[in-house]
């Protein structure tokens, strides 16, 4: 008895010892985290409740959810969403399917040459943003732009378009930038993925005969589901928080046709300075982010 | 049999032509990044543009560097805005007056360098102890730092930024280097790569009676050094090229970093393409070049990060 009540207590005080030494472990890094993200997204929900404005007598006042219910009568903000959506939907499936199909033709190449193929697919991230889109505008630029250079030289438009300037083209516009600076991170992933299928589980398909989409949908395919998964997820996210190229490019116009729910928040909260309002358009975001990857996570999990 | 042969190597042969077209167009807004930034005037507002420079001019860089001016470097007295006597910071020692893009430059390299040395640091301290330790509260914080990861980063900035102006680090580059640090992304990679670490050796050094610092810096730290290399990389370019925080949290000509330099000189001379692609390639070559140089480290951490997972 007085052995095991002696363990007891040793084996308390190792604990104690444990949890203590992990606390000053996490120290460091929880300073960090708690201050500067938790507390952030606590006072971004606290404050969408209240119409807080700028400035150095402005107090903030309890609203309710009057900021939740105005969202919904703003005829900018429902745009911002549909577009927002838009933007999604079409980026979303493109950048899975081109990215993996891209690396299904690269994967087995030899290193160097892979190693090229992924970095030049990677560089419009590596390149930044901003001089991603300072480029791109110059591209699409009315009169000194190569798009209407080269699309008159091949016919394809017989005066130079306005690209960025007409509400028909500008967020198509923006989503081939958007394209291409999201289809780096997916070839990376999707490159790794396939080089890690067992390759007996190949080699004794080869034997029994399959064809390569076979080899592909059958046994390829179910292995690489996780990075799939990843992908969308990530590149959903992404796509929601589509910001610098809108703001350098079109800042939202011509008449609010390239709002983005992302760009709304930051015109309304830097611009506008109702922070208030802003923060409840983050929150409305964030459950629209949640939803997404909670009904991604759900859709694979059951396949 | 052959003709069967035939059709997949020549249908090989059409993919890689396709694949290496979409190479050249996906390089080009770099070529023409750096091509752009050394034409003429007159060759940059040319409507047949020049797919190649006629001739190599500075012209846009001496315009650049023309432009403005900062001190090369400024310290000053942590919070003196709080107690000068004209809100402003008190600068103590500035270095000599430089073009103002040197200083953006100075200023982004400090930024991403401090941003990652700070996340590597912290995030391989607390994704060890995620790892590795039990301790109350351990499935809460792991829940939370997931959670937090998924949600969009830039929502929280609004709230960030007030937060940062009650901290008087508003306008400085702090306020850009802590939430970076804070982002639970290193920490959940770091106890990834932590889990990979024996229990047997974390139990054999502590009964040769090995403190915790140093069964820390000895046997976990050599084992997750590629973890730590990827951390490395992808918080320096993220940290590099993260617009919207940048946007938000500096302001005065000597605060900003080279992005945001650019994005300012675009929305003051927005058709002035030259000078324009002069500050782009300023901003894009650095960064390039480390990806290129650590390439390997980064793909393998991108990679590494997902599959665990």
């Amino acid at each position: 008895m007085a052995k095991s009540s002696n363990m007891t207590s040793r084996s308390k005080a190792l604990v104690r010892r444990e949890t203590r030494s992990a606390y000053l472990f996490l120290l460091p890094n929880m300073i960090f985290f708690i201050g500067f993200v938790i507390i952030p997204m606590i006072l971004c929900i606290y404050t969408s409740f209240f119409d807080s404005t700028m400035g150095k007598d402005a107090k903030d006042v309890f609203i309710g959810f009057q900021n939740y219910i105005e969202l919904w009568k703003d005829p900018i903000f429902v745009r911002s969403l549909k577009n927002t959506f838009v933007i999604v939907i079409v980026s979303v499936p493109v950048v899975c399917i081109f990215s993996l199909w891209v690396s299904a033709l690269i994967y087995k190449l030899k290193g160097p040459i892979l190693s090229t193929f992924r970095c030049v697919f990677y560089l419009p991230v590596v390149t930044g943003s901003v001089a991603v889109t300072v480029v791109w505008k110059w591209m699409f630029n009315n009169y000194y732009g190569i798009f209407n250079y080269v699309g008159k030289g091949l016919g394809l438009v017989d005066k130079n378009i306005n690209w960025l300037g007409d509400e028909k083209y500008a967020l198509w516009c923006i989503i081939l930038i958007l394209l291409t600076t999201s289809v780096g991170q997916p070839i990376v992933l999707y490159v790794s993925a396939l080089g890690n299928v067992d390759t007996s589980l190949v080699e004794a398909s080869e034997v029994d005969g399959a064809t390569n989409l076979q080899q592909f949908w059958k046994i390829k395919w179910p292995l690489i589901m996780p990075t799939t998964l990843y992908i969308l997820v990530i590149t959903t996210i992404n796509s929601f928080q589509c910001f610098a190229l809108i703001q350098l490019l079109t800042s939202g116009g011509p008449n609010h046709s390239t709002d983005t729910v992302m760009y709304y928040i930051y015109y309304t909260a830097f611009k506008l300075y109702r922070y208030g309002y802003g923060n409840a358009m983050g929150v409305v975001l964030a459950i629209f982010i949640a939803l997404l990857s909670a009904v991604q996570f759900k859709l694979a999990k059951e396949k | 049999m052959n003709s069967g042969v035939k059709r997949t190597s020549v249908y090989k042969i059409v993919t890689m032509i396709i694949l290496v077209i979409l190479a050249i167009l996906f390089a080009f807004p770099l070529y023409w990044i750096v091509t752009g930034a050394f034409k003429t005037a007159a060759s940059i507002n040319a409507t047949t543009p020049d797919w190649f420079p006629k001739e190599w001019v500075m012209d846009n860089f001496k315009k650049l560097f023309s432009r403005q001016t900062a001190p090369l470097w400024e310290l000053a007295v942590p919070f003196g805005s709080k107690f000068s006597a004209d809100g402003k910071p008190i600068v103590f020692f500035a270095g000599p007056v430089v073009p103002a893009a040197i200083r953006w430059l100075v200023n982004t390299v400090f930024m991403s360098v401090m941003a990652m040395v700070l996340t590597c640091i912290t995030a391989a301290m607390a994704g060890y102890a995620l790892a590795k330790k039990r301790f109350r509260g351990q499935q809460l914080l792991f829940t939370l730092i997931v959670c937090a990861m998924a949600l969009p980063k830039q929502v929280i900035l609004i709230p960030l930024l007030r937060e940062m102006s009650a901290l008087s680090l508003y306008n400085t580059i702090w306020a850009v280097i802590f939430p970076t640090v804070g982002w639970p992304f290193g920490v959940f990679l770091m106890k990834q790569f932590s889990e990979g670490v024996p229990g047997e050796m974390l139990e054999a050094a502590r009964i040769d009676g090995a403190g915790e610092a140093k069964t820390f810096i000895d046997i976990v730290l050599p084992m997750i050094k590629p973890g730590i290399g990827a951390l490395a990389i992808f918080t320096f370019i993220n940290s590099w090229n993260d617009y919207f925080m940048q946007l938000i949290m500096l302001n005065s000509t000597s605060k900003l970093t080279i992005s945001l330099g650019i994005a300012k000189l675009q929305a003051e001379n927005s058709t002035d393409f030259g000078l324009i692609m002069a500050g782009a390639s300023l901003a894009a070559i650095p960064i390039i070049a480390i990806f290129i140089a650590f390439q390997k480290y980064f793909t393998q951490g991108i990679a590494m990060g997902a599959v665990k997972g």
